[in-house]
């Protein structure tokens, strides 16, 4: 008996052409699509359509109110907190800070505060928002975690131009 | 004369075990960073700036994101409109909510606005959006560039 090819053995030849070929083409649609995006953040506000109608706040604080008026090319022309007028956004926190507290201070009306947002039409966005950041809280400087000051924001219906 | 053996004409074998290992890490770190979220932004619109804006703890439930452009425009659910057909898109999207039976008052109104819009549109969006029922609001802005 003829015993053939024993101990013999034949490599078997991959092809890996096809598969390095579409995981370059893999690893180029992931690059070319790869952008970091910057983390966004939200300020959450409630308005019902009946809020304003809906009683006052039932703390003692009186009803705060901020107006913001806009030049003609819709930069910050003034801002005023009830009646109060105000230079910039570091003296609207600070001010607001004293009326209400915050979480950490001695009065704690933070949680109970509301306060209406009252800006001219073309009023820039960014300015606004500027706005909502000073009322809505600061950064603490030792900690760096984030103080609230007044979490309930409303706006005003839009002054037509 | 000794005719010599011509050179044998193998292939040189290159070890491609390293190259693919690299290739199909760099590949999952691509995948694995790849942002999802890309479908509900607009990169024409340039958010403002807040110190204190914190992404969410929890996904919203019904989440509608409302973009408008410096100049004017509403994006609502892939659609692009003038201000004053915002109110009928918003119309057909509360229908939508309550043939699925699901609640308008559920529904959390992203609002990504331009930096450079004018705040009454925010307001006119806001307010087109009370009048159809919905109730939360979130506006979103940007975190602080880290490198200043």
């Amino acid at each position: 008996m003829k015993i053939r090819n024993v101990g013999r053995e034949d490599k078997i030849q991959l092809q890996m052409t096809p598969m390095i070929d579409i995981v370059f083409q893999l690893l180029v649609f992931f690059v070319m699509t790869f952008k970091i995006a910057q983390p966004e953040g939200d300020f959450n506000i409630k308005m019902p359509l009946a809020a304003p109608k809906a009683g006052a706040p039932s703390d003692d604080l009186p009803p705060m109110t901020i107006r913001l008026r806009a030049a003609d090319d819709g930069s910050l022309a003034s801002m005023r907190l009830n009646e109060r007028n105000i230079e910039s956004f570091d003296q609207l926190r600070s001010l607001i800070i004293s009326l209400v507290g915050n979480e950490q201070g001695p009065m704690g009306d933070s949680v109970s505060a509301e306060i209406e947002i009252d800006s001219d039409y073309h009023l820039k966005y960014e300015h606004t928002m500027a706005a909502v950041t000073a009322i809505s809280g600061h950064t603490d400087p030792t900690t760096g975690s984030v103080v609230k000051l007044i979490d309930k924001i409303r706006f005003a219906p839009p002054r037509r131009r | 004369m000794r005719i010599p053996e011509p050179k044998r004409s193998d292939l040189a074998e290159g070890d491609l075990t390293p190259m693919i290992d690299m290739t199909f890490q760099l590949i999952a770190f691509f995948m694995v960073l790849i942002n999802f979220t890309d479908a509900e932004q607009d990169q024409r619109i340039r958010l403002p700036v807040s110190d204190i804006a914190k992404p969410p703890d929890t996904a919203f439930i019904e989440p509608r994101t409302v973009h408008l452009t410096d100049r004017g425009m509403v994006s609502f659910r892939g659609d692009e409109m003038p201000m004053v057909e915002f109110e009928r898109h918003l119309r057909r999207d509360v229908q939508e909510l309550r043939n699925r039976g699901k609640s308008v008052t559920d529904v959390t109104v992203i609002i990504r606005a331009d930096k450079n819009a004018m705040s009454g549109q925010v307001q006119e969006i806001m307010q087109e959006c009370q009048r159809t029922g919905y109730e939360r609001f979130v506006l979103r802005a940007k975190s602080p560039d880290p490198g200043g």
